[in-house]
């Protein structure tokens, strides 16, 4: 009763899509975490945006394929996710962001992606409220968007259920049985399961997790805060991203989501390592003077709620994901770099042909790019 | 237009402020200078402030007190909490009846950097325990800053028109609520050592042990205490049934705030759900404003507040249906009528005992919570945080006062600032003061039938001295040790002076004094009475009631007159004979036609019971999660968005748990939902050191001043 085919460690962005498709391939999947119920650690605290305007193949094509499950979910399953086709904008008032994302925009369009730079008056049309003193101009890539995190996560999670999978909550992992080299199995604080298979999707905790079966996965949590506004009348298309730097942060970025809130977030630089997740009194005043420098109109809106949520990142900003090479049967799909949230569906299926060894070519590409033992080196222009 | 202010009122001034215009949807209303906007809506008569985006549904006052969001007007183009904003001479306010737009702003504000203010001891809430604490920590000189989210200072105290009961010498009992305020605040005020900032909200408590604040409506900083102290009293429950979220169904503390302390008649016909002193309190009120009181439900078999309350609107001629609950408010865009019902042993309505009655208001009082949040924040984050009054256990105002000085006695010794004990009697007056009624006994009816005495109609255990403590003569007994005993009247007739202090000063009204001296077949009684002495005129007839209300009669006026001291407490004396002079306990105000139900029972719709009023999420979306299997009160809300309104889950919180509790799921099971900041909602630009947007005032002044 407690054999499965695979058991998926965290029922977040990631393991709940994989469980979902892994289920519906005819897999016998078990789920286990140590929250309460889906979504309760990252998943909730991302702030929904989707995009395929990366720079690398792998992110592009695991991303385009999310968007094409989200975009077509209510139609699919007659469920509101509010996903909105918004589009995302990088705004540049220097010359330094000009540049980085013209030379980005020739990576992107070698991979087909829809997204183009627009000169400040253009740009104006396409997000009216943004301070026009100083703007170059900025790219608009009109096929991202974004979706609830909490509705979507709680529909994924109801078709893995549907589709078969099995969940346990309030069950922290506190080893996997490895024998002969291979995982066999894993064991929680309150009951023991069997599988072939174990997929580390735990997010901020998989190094942790890693450490049961021997292995030094470089994630390490970094916090970012993010905040939600009271819902007004629709002025405010796509998300827009400003990644100047200025004291104490990095980028932040904000849309408006279809029922009203802004909701935004923004990257304290230098990062916060740390599973800390309690509030703190700088972010507010932080990320509040950027965005009424940048969107004025934003004064007059209140601010309703603010959380903190954790980015797992790697050395170079991108996911690890793949089979172990030294533990048989443990597959890594980890260090999402606070992309889970986009990359979700996309990976789900990937791992899932990764298991049941129906991998393309695309795949076999993907996971090079991706893999847990490439050589790290500089970090993704837009993380 | 009719509007509806009080223009008397038996205790309270009546307001003399300055009129100013202000437009409603266009049309030049009138405004008394300095109120908040929703007063002013309700003084014209305008209780239905807009509509909920979501569904339509109509919105209008709820807390009055800054919490929630259900109040939100557009004032001036920008959406405000009319509960909290002052109208403005010309100002233009309208309806939201959808998501409002934001305000065009054109250039770029000045933005400051947020500041941060060490302080010794922050203390947050000016009311009964707030002040009293920095009352004994600026005593001893210590550097205390003490914020509060209103006007004035005094917290709920500013509010209550009774007398207060209690010990007089530790916390000026017998004195009514709204003067303790004044005494409290004066007291503080004259301390050098404590600052004072009014119009403060705090909105968050961060994990580097600083306060974030919104300092005089406009202005966010920083306050980093060595030692915090919560003083934020408590938040009114809220009830799950039928058309609850309707115009005219809102809490008891919101009432008061606009009849006592905005001299708004916010209701014509007034219903009451609970039987707690604040429910019985709240229709004294009313009454005192000239508002009917049509009836008050209590689920329970006995009322839980203090007898002499529940006594004294009996008297004035209130019906009180114990065991029974609402089972609807009914109408389409504010209340109209309310249906009731007899409950069983389960607290389940039984059928064909429903009865229904017109009214305009439904003012809920089942209960408070303590105001928490931040104290639970403050611990978690590892601050030295303190609590008093009812944000540390609900209990009665002279409990605040007395905890709060005990705390701030805490407070200074933790400092190290005074060596000074906390003496052993204090805690011991604490514990008495919080006491819950005792049981009610028999009445103790003297059987003489000669000279002056006083009759205690005062049956209940409760804390309370001011008969004892005003007797010049010292002939009425109440154990020092022990407040609550009931109190004794010498056992002779012979020794009082008839001075009437002892009826005038009870805080329950419950004394009355008879004299055989003149005439033993035909008695005087004296009768304290709180309204407008103008109803009454000596020579006319008036209806007495026995102490639980009964009639007994109808007597004659002989006199009608105030002591020196008494503060608005009328002295009636009546001539009543000698058959029931001695039962005679108060004087019927209410016509008795105004309690009668409707002659059909109206119904309202099953689906229509809301527990997120924000969201406007229902107990049947909730109950059907809970039947699915999810215990995580995050995952209700990821779902249905309860709990992630403008009040943060102030409301629907409790009423999720009683859910739960309902679908038979014990709490252990069940995943609190995480609170995050913030708890009040406050304009990005503020956090931006921008100030506060919206208009500016001198340029309305011009446009509007009358």
């Amino acid at each position: 009763m407690n054999n499965y085919d695979v058991i998926i460690i965290g029922a977040g962005s990631v393991g709940v899509p994989t469980a979902m498709s892994m289920a519906r391939s005819g897999l016998n999947v078990l789920v286990l975490d140590r929250f309460s119920s889906a979504g309760q650690g990252s998943n909730k605290a991302a702030i929904g945006g989707i995009r395929a305007t990366h720079s690398d193949p792998a992110k592009i094509r695991l991303c385009l394929r999310t968007l094409e499950v989200v975009s077509a979910w209510d139609e699919t399953y007659g469920q509101d996710i509010e996903w909105t086709e918004g589009g995302y904008t990088f705004v540049a008032y220097r010359k330094h962001e000009e540049e980085t994302f013209k030379t980005l925009l020739k990576t992107q369009h070698k991979y087909g992606l829809d997204i183009d730079w627009y000169d400040k008056d253009d740009f104006l049309k396409i997000v009216p409220p943004v301070n026009p003193d100083g703007l170059i101009g900025g790219t608009f890539s009109p096929h991202d968007g974004h979706c609830s995190t909490l509705l979507f996560g709680h529909a994924l999670h109801e078709q893995a259920l549907h589709a078969g999978a099995k969940f346990r909550f309030n069950e922290q992992v506190i080893a996997i049985d490895v024998h002969e080299g291979h995982a066999r199995g894993v064991k929680t604080d309150r009951a023991e399961y069997v599988a072939p298979i174990v997929v580390n999707a735990a997010g901020p905790w998989a190094r942790e997790i890693g450490k049961l079966v021997g292995l030094d996965h470089p994630v390490n949590p970094d916090s970012h805060e993010g905040g939600i506004t009271e819902p007004v009348a629709h002025f405010l298309g796509p998300m827009v991203v400003d990644v100047r730097p200025a004291l104490g942060s990095a980028n932040y970025y904000f849309y408006q989501l279809s029922t009203g809130q802004v909701v935004f977030c923004i990257t304290p630089s230098p990062s916060i390592w740390g599973f800390d997740r309690r509030e703190t009194s700088t972010f507010l005043p932080m990320v509040a003077r950027r965005m009424v420098d940048l969107m004025p109109i934003l004064s007059n809106i209140r601010v309703r709620r603010t959380w903190r949520g954790l980015y797992p990142m790697t050395p170079d900003g991108s996911p690890l994901v793949g089979r172990s090479q030294e533990i048989g049967g443990y597959i890594m799909a980890i260090g999402m770099c606070g992309q889970g949230f986009m990359l979700g569906v996309g990976l789900g299926e990937l791992l899932t042909r990764l298991a049941t060894g129906d991998l393309t070519s695309d795949d076999e590409e993907t996971l090079h790019i991706l893999s847990p033992y490439r050589q790290f080196h500089g970090e993704e222009a837009l993380k | 237009m009719t509007t509806y202010r009080i223009d008397k009122h038996p205790i309270l001034p009546i307001s003399t402020r300055e009129k100013v215009t202000f437009f409603w949807n266009g049309q030049a209303l009138t405004a008394n200078r300095g109120e908040m906007i929703a007063s002013a809506l309700f003084a014209n008569g305008i209780r239905t402030f807009g509509h909920h985006p979501r569904d339509g549904s109509p919105q209008g006052i709820f807390c009055a007190n800054g919490q929630c969001s259900q109040c939100l007007v557009i004032a001036n183009g920008v959406p405000v909490k009319s509960c909290m904003t002052e109208v403005l001479p010309g100002m233009r306010v309208e309806p939201i009846d959808e998501l409002p737009r934001l305000p065009e702003v054109t250039s770029i504000p000045a933005m400051h950097e947020i500041e941060t203010i060490k302080v010794t001891v922050l203390i947050l809430g000016g009311g009964p325990a707030g002040m009293s604490a920095a009352g004994e920590l600026g005593r001893d000189g210590v550097d205390v800053l003490l914020i509060d989210d209103k006007d004035r200072l005094g917290g709920k105290l500013v509010l209550q028109t009774h007398r207060f009961f209690g010990s007089v010498e530790a916390v000026h009992a017998g004195t009514r609520g709204i003067n303790i305020a004044s005494l409290l605040s004066g007291e503080i005020e004259a301390l050098p050592s404590v600052k004072i900032w009014t119009n403060s909200t705090a909105l968050a408590v961060f994990s580097d042990k600083k306060i974030g604040v919104l300092r005089g409506g406009d202005e966010y900083v920083l306050i980093e205490p060595q030692v915090l102290l919560v003083a934020t009293g408590a938040r009114e429950k809220s009830l799950a049934f039928k058309g609850n979220t309707l115009p005219g169904v809102y809490g008891a503390g919101a009432f008061q705030t606009l009849v006592n302390r905005d001299r708004v008649r916010a209701a014509e016909r007034l219903f009451i759900v609970g039987g707690g002193n604040v429910g019985l309190i709240a229709g004294y009120h009313a009454l005192q404003a000239g508002i009917e009181v049509v009836g008050l439900v209590e689920a329970l078999p006995e009322c839980g507040g203090y007898k002499v309350h529940k006594d004294k609107l009996a008297r004035l001629g209130v019906p009180i249906y114990t065991s029974h609950t609402v089972v609807s408010a009914n109408g389409d865009d504010q209340v109209e009528s309310v249906t009731i019902a007899q409950i069983d042993d389960k607290f389940q309505p039984v059928p064909g005992t429903e009865k229904s009655f017109a009214c305009d208001t439904l003012l809920i009082a089942v209960g408070l919570d303590p105001v928490n949040e931040f104290t639970a924040k403050a611990r978690e984050y590892g601050m030295n945080v303190f609590d008093a009054g009812d944000a540390e256990e609900i209990a009665e105002a002279s409990t605040a006062i007395f905890s709060g000085r005990i705390k701030g006695r805490m407070i200074a010794r933790d400092l190290g600032v005074t060596e000074e004990e906390i003496p052993n009697n204090w805690s011991r007056t604490a514990q008495i003061l919080k006491s819950k009624p005792g049981r009610a006994g028999e009445e103790n009816i003297p059987t003489w039938e000669e000279g002056v005495f006083p009759i205690l109609h005062c049956v209940q255990e409760i804390p309370c001295n001011p008969c004892s403590a005003v007797c010049p003569k010292g002939l009425i007994k109440i154990d020092k040790s022990d407040i609550r005993v009931r109190p004794r009247f010498i056992d002779d007739p012979h020794q009082c002076l008839g001075c009437e202090q002892c009826v005038a000063i009870c805080p329950g009204l419950a004394i009355t004094l008879v004299d055989y001296r003149q005439n033993k077949e035909m008695p005087t009684v004296t009768i304290a009475y709180e309204f407008s002495p103008e109803s009454l005129k000596v020579g006319g007839e008036i209806t007495v009631t026995d102490s639980v209300g009964e009639v007994l009669g109808d007597v004659v006026v002989e006199d009608l007159r105030a002591i020196e001291r008494n503060d608005h407490t009328v002295l009636v004396r009546v001539r009543a004979p000698k058959e029931y002079a001695k039962h005679v306990a108060g004087i019927r105000v209410q016509d008795p036609s105004i309690s009668k139900p409707l002659p059909e029972v109206e119904e309202r719709l099953e689906d229509d019971v809301i527990v997120c009023r924000c969201e406007r999420v229902t107990a049947g979306e909730v109950r059907k999660l809970i039947r699915s299997g999810c215990r995580d009160m995050n995952e209700i809300k990821a779902v249905t968005r309860a709990g992630m309104g403008a009040c943060g889950g102030k409301t629907c919180t409790p009423l999720i748990k009683r859910l739960f509790r309902e679908e038979g799921v014990p709490l252990s099971e069940v995943e609190e939902n995480v609170k995050r900041p913030l708890f009040v909602e406050v304009p990005l630009g503020v956090f931006a050191g921008a100030g506060s947007p919206g208009v500016d005032p001198t340029e309305q002044e011009e446009a509007g001043h009358e």
